[in-house]
């Protein structure tokens, strides 16, 4: 026992280094211990090929919350932005492509039916992501008990779906559990189009177009738009620069930060925490430790199934958490050269999907333990705007290639060495000459987002982000308010409610929680 | 592997049928987890009386039996266990209950730690899902080896001169709770002073393939001191008078239950001595310790009711007739002299001397009857002779 102040965050990524940050402002006494050789978690930029840097997972920033920008005055500590509101490029390879601007087309060819629709679908999705984006920074009521607090919540849920109107509200309940494939059907004729706005959809999840849940998680993807945040924007620097910034934020505020500290397990005194041991055999004393890790990490592996219930460890052992994203980085020796798109537009996110049977067909085959043969892409080339990151001259481009699943036949150097083929293969049709163009190349398949990110099963929301696991159920109920059954024992990440995506959201509900105390009985 | 066989058969009948169908000459059955099972051999209350004044030998084979072994049985059991298991040492058994996350009972059972971290876990109902969820984490084998096991329980005054005359030598030294070896047939007999109806008592367990030799030599030797079959029925009774609870009767596990209101957390079963909060980290514990704070919502009563009608199912009145309980378990028994009943009553209903009444609907001649009998609660078992615990065991 120390004097009950000492917090103990295990693993510097964003939301981490978020809660560390509001810990070391409310005068807790906060130590930061990261596996890794520097923080950021899954928002780090590093070098993958001799001068050529890049965002190693997360690659661009949606839905960073803007009062954490400004409570953490991430600006002042060095969080710039190199390109904010991004344009989507659907490219058709045929060198047909469309350029979206939020519901606006700014350039390319839609029948008159689809240009309205498009703006009003935009429009109405947003509305609905909006309800999901207040919800960001609350605590989620508990189910079943509980006191005032959870009634309130759950009260607060409901009034903000009510409030939507009576048609919206309608909508919003008829679409939120259902798939992407059906509303875009419903609404769009266009191919392209339709594809390009289903691959928002199913970014990094394990669902295809027509999987049930698949407008959830569009919705979730937007709710950072439909804060106001920057739209799809890039930081200079890559996504390290969010963390570094956030980083210097719980620094200034008197957090401590070590690196190289890879924590072995979480110790116990009795049925409360006790601080936690390293990998080196160094044990450290905290009254609260507050973990980054994704919930079956530090329940299961961190802690250790025995010091919970069989219930709750039945659920935790069953949190859907295989990724299906793989990521794409290629150094560039030139700017490659899309066909018949202007070059000024290859700053953009550039998406590969170029109808919804592509998708539904590249999700077939990851269903049954393969890689896509023809996978679909969401591409930046961040050298464009930000010449950090690139020699002079030269690019990087970083792409999620969609699907790869997190299954060990797909996850060998073979399946690697054939994904990357075809990823390229992918490429090449829509840059004739791309590969003569490629210095150096890495894809990070689900095994090697694991190992890398210490993130279980690869999924970078520590998680499948479904209704199942959503909100009151985040990661299980029983931890969905950050407070875990063995107390001083804390959850910050992903893995909780309001789930991935650079957010910090996370980072900061756990600190509140911590500072409450835990639950209100 | 009889288990693997299941298709074949609709019904299992346990190693010892070929002598119970023979004395069953009421050839009344019902069937317990898939065995054939006598309701009563001869004469229900004889068969009672055997228990009380002679020995009664029961067919405990159908009881569903776990092998729980491993370098982790002990912190495995210590989870899934509310009370301290590393209290019940080699050649002991405990009595014991286990319950889900939120302090609720899924069943209860006894524990008999064989050898050194190897251990029996004997349940009413299959625990094998639940047992095989707890087992993350730990290295500990379990199986469930109800087929392989035969056993009898043997009970009553008699029961100790009865294992002595068949060459159970020493017998009368082993304590309440105790398990003893001796070698039978070219195998080994395991015996455990324990038993289902408050009384001195034995269970016997064998080797599926020596459980004809073993009755034989049971009944042979037990001749001369009045031993009898026993079915259900005189059980019944028997475990009614020594306030015992049965899962399915006196509370619903918890994992059948789908109303949250149904299930009882150890406390409200009146066994608040088996949760021990001086361990860590056991299922339900955290659920449990806020029960102890907030207060139970029912409590487990043995009640003592007038008249001699069995209240069986009875709704429980106040003064003001107000439902404030039901009765589980009832029956006449013939040692208290008494109308007994197990009941769950509503908190705070249940103390002793509260003034409570049974609504009891009784049948005779085809005409129902309605009568409200008066219930005085009893502390302790309705019948619990010194015989029960003394050590070393009298020879009847």
């Amino acid at each position: 026992m120390t004097d009950g102040n000492r917090v103990i965050i295990v693993g510097a990524g964003h939301n981490g280094l978020v809660c560390a940050a509001y810990l070391a402002r409310a005068g807790r006494v906060v130590l930061v211990l990261e596996a890794a050789d520097r923080v950021g978690g899954a928002a780090i930029t590093r070098e993958f090929a001799p001068g050529f840097r890049v965002s190693a997972c997360a690659h661009v920033c949606y839905q960073l919350d803007r009062s954490i920008a400004r409570e953490l005055a991430l600006a002042s500590h060095g969080l710039k932005t190199a390109r904010a509101k991004l344009r989507t490029v659907a490219l058709a390879g045929t060198g047909d492509h469309l350029v979206l601007d939020g519901g606006r087309l700014e350039a390319g060819t839609l029948p008159d039916r689809d240009r309205a629709a498009l703006a009003e679908h935009h429009a109405r999705m947003l509305r609905f992501a909006r309800v999901l984006g207040r919800q960001h920074n609350r605590r989620p009521p508990r189910i079943g008990g509980g006191g005032r607090p959870d009634l309130v919540g759950a009260a607060m849920l409901g009034f903000d779906i009510r409030r939507l109107g009576r048609g919206d509200m309608r909508e919003f309940l008829r679409v939120a559990g259902i798939n992407i494939f059906d509303v875009l059907e419903e609404t769009f004729d266009t191919p392209l189009l339709k594809g390009a706005l289903a691959l928002d959809a199913v970014l990094g999840t394990n669902l295809a177009p027509r999987s049930n849940n698949s407008v959830l998680t569009l919705l979730h993807r937007m709710s950072g738009e439909s804060q106001g945040a920057n739209g799809a924007s890039l930081p200079r620097g890559g996504m390290g620069s969010v963390s570094d910034a956030i980083a210097a934020a719980a620094g200034a505020a008197g957090a401590k930060l070590r690196t190289r500290s890879p924590v072995a397990r979480i110790t116990l005194e009795g049925d409360r925490v006790s601080g936690v041991e390293l990998e080196s055999g160094e044990r450290l004393a905290a009254d609260t430790v507050v973990s980054n890790a994704d919930p079956s990490r530090t329940l299961l592996q961190l802690l250790g199934a025995r010091h919970l219930e069989t219930g709750f460890v039945h659920r935790v052992r069953h949190i859907r958490s295989k990724g299906m994203a793989a990521k794409l980085h290629l150094a560039l020796d030139a700017l490659p050269g899309f066909t018949r798109l202007p070059a000024e537009l290859a700053g953009e996110r550039l998406v590969i999907a170029p109808d919804l049977g592509y998708l539904e067909h590249a999700f077939d085959h990851a269903k049954y333990g393969q890689c896509s043969p023809d996978p679909a892409l969401e591409i930046t080339i961040p050298s464009v705007h930000d010449r950090t990151l690139a020699p002079a001259g030269q690019h990087v481009l970083s792409a999620v290639v969609q699907y790869a699943p997190f299954d060990p036949r797909a996850n060998t150097d073979a399946a690697r060495g054939e994904f990357l083929a075809r990823t390229l293969g992918v490429l090449e049709r829509q840059a004739p000459g791309l590969r003569r163009h490629v210095i150096a190349s890495e894809l990070l398949l689900p095994a090697d987002i694991e190992r890398e990110f210490r993130i279980t099963g690869g999924h970078w929301h520590h998680g499948e982000l479904a209704l199942d696991q959503f909100l009151m159920l985040r990661p299980v109920p029983g931890a969905a308010q950050y407070a875990m059954p063995v107390r001083g024992l804390y959850l910050c990440g992903a893995g909780c409610h309001p789930g991935g995506g650079v957010m910090g959201s996370a980072g900061r509900n756990a600190a509140q929680a911590v500072l409450r105390g835990g639950l209100p009985a | 592997m009889r288990h693997k066989e299941h298709h074949r058969t609709a019904v299992y009948q346990t190693p010892f049928h070929p002598r119970t169908s023979q004395l069953n000459t009421l050839n009344e059955w019902h069937r317990w987890k898939d065995y054939t099972t006598a309701d009563a051999y001869f004469d229900q209350a004889l068969e009672y009386a055997a228990i009380r004044n002679a020995c009664a030998v029961f067919d405990l084979t159908p009881m569903t039996k776990h092998r729980i072994a491993g370098s982790d049985a002990l912190p495995f059991l210590n989870r899934l266990i509310t009370r301290d298991v590393a209290k019940i040492k080699p050649g002991r058994v405990g009595y014991c209950v286990w319950c889900d996350d939120n302090g609720q009972v899924i069943d209860d059972g006894t524990l008999f730690h064989l050898r050194e971290g190897d251990y029996r876990l004997c349940s009413q109902e299959r625990q094998l899902d639940w047992l095989s969820r707890s087992v993350h984490g730990f290295d500990v084998s379990i199986v469930e080896d109800t087929h392989e096991v035969a056993a009898l329980a043997l009970q009553g005054p008699t029961s100790c001169a009865v294992l002595k005359a068949m060459g159970c030598s020493g017998i009368e030294r082993l304590a309440p709770f105790s398990i003893a070896w001796f070698p039978f047939a070219g195998g080994e007999l395991m015996v455990s002073r324990t038993g289902y109806t408050g009384d001195l008592g034995y269970e016997l367990w064998i080797d599926p393939a020596r459980a004809l030799e073993l009755w034989d030599v049971l009944f042979e030797a037990g001749a001369s001191r009045g031993i009898r079959p026993m079915g259900t029925r005189a059980l019944e009774v028997a475990r009614i008078e020594a306030g015992f609870i049965q899962a399915g009767v006196d509370f619903l596990p918890a994992d059948q239950a789908i109303r949250l209101d149904r299930t009882r957390s150890p406390f409200e079963l009146d066994l608040g001595r088996l949760v021990d909060f001086s361990k860590s980290g056991f299922n339900g514990r955290r659920a449990l310790l806020e029960e102890r704070r907030r207060g139970s919502r029912y409590r487990l009563v043995r009640l003592d009711v007038e008249g001699n009608k069995p209240a069986r199912s009875a709704y429980i009145y106040d003064r003001r007739r107000h439902v404030i309980g039901t009765v589980t378990s009832a029956e006449w028994s013939p040692s208290a002299k008494a109308n007994i009943a197990l009941a769950s009553m509503q908190m705070p209903w249940g103390r002793p001397g509260d003034e409570l009444w049974a609504e009891i609907y009784y049948q005779r001649e085809l005409k129902w009857s309605r009568v409200m009998a008066r219930c005085r609660v009893v502390e302790g078992a309705f019948f619990d002779p010194p015989r029960r615990r003394a050590t070393p065991a009298a020879d009847y």
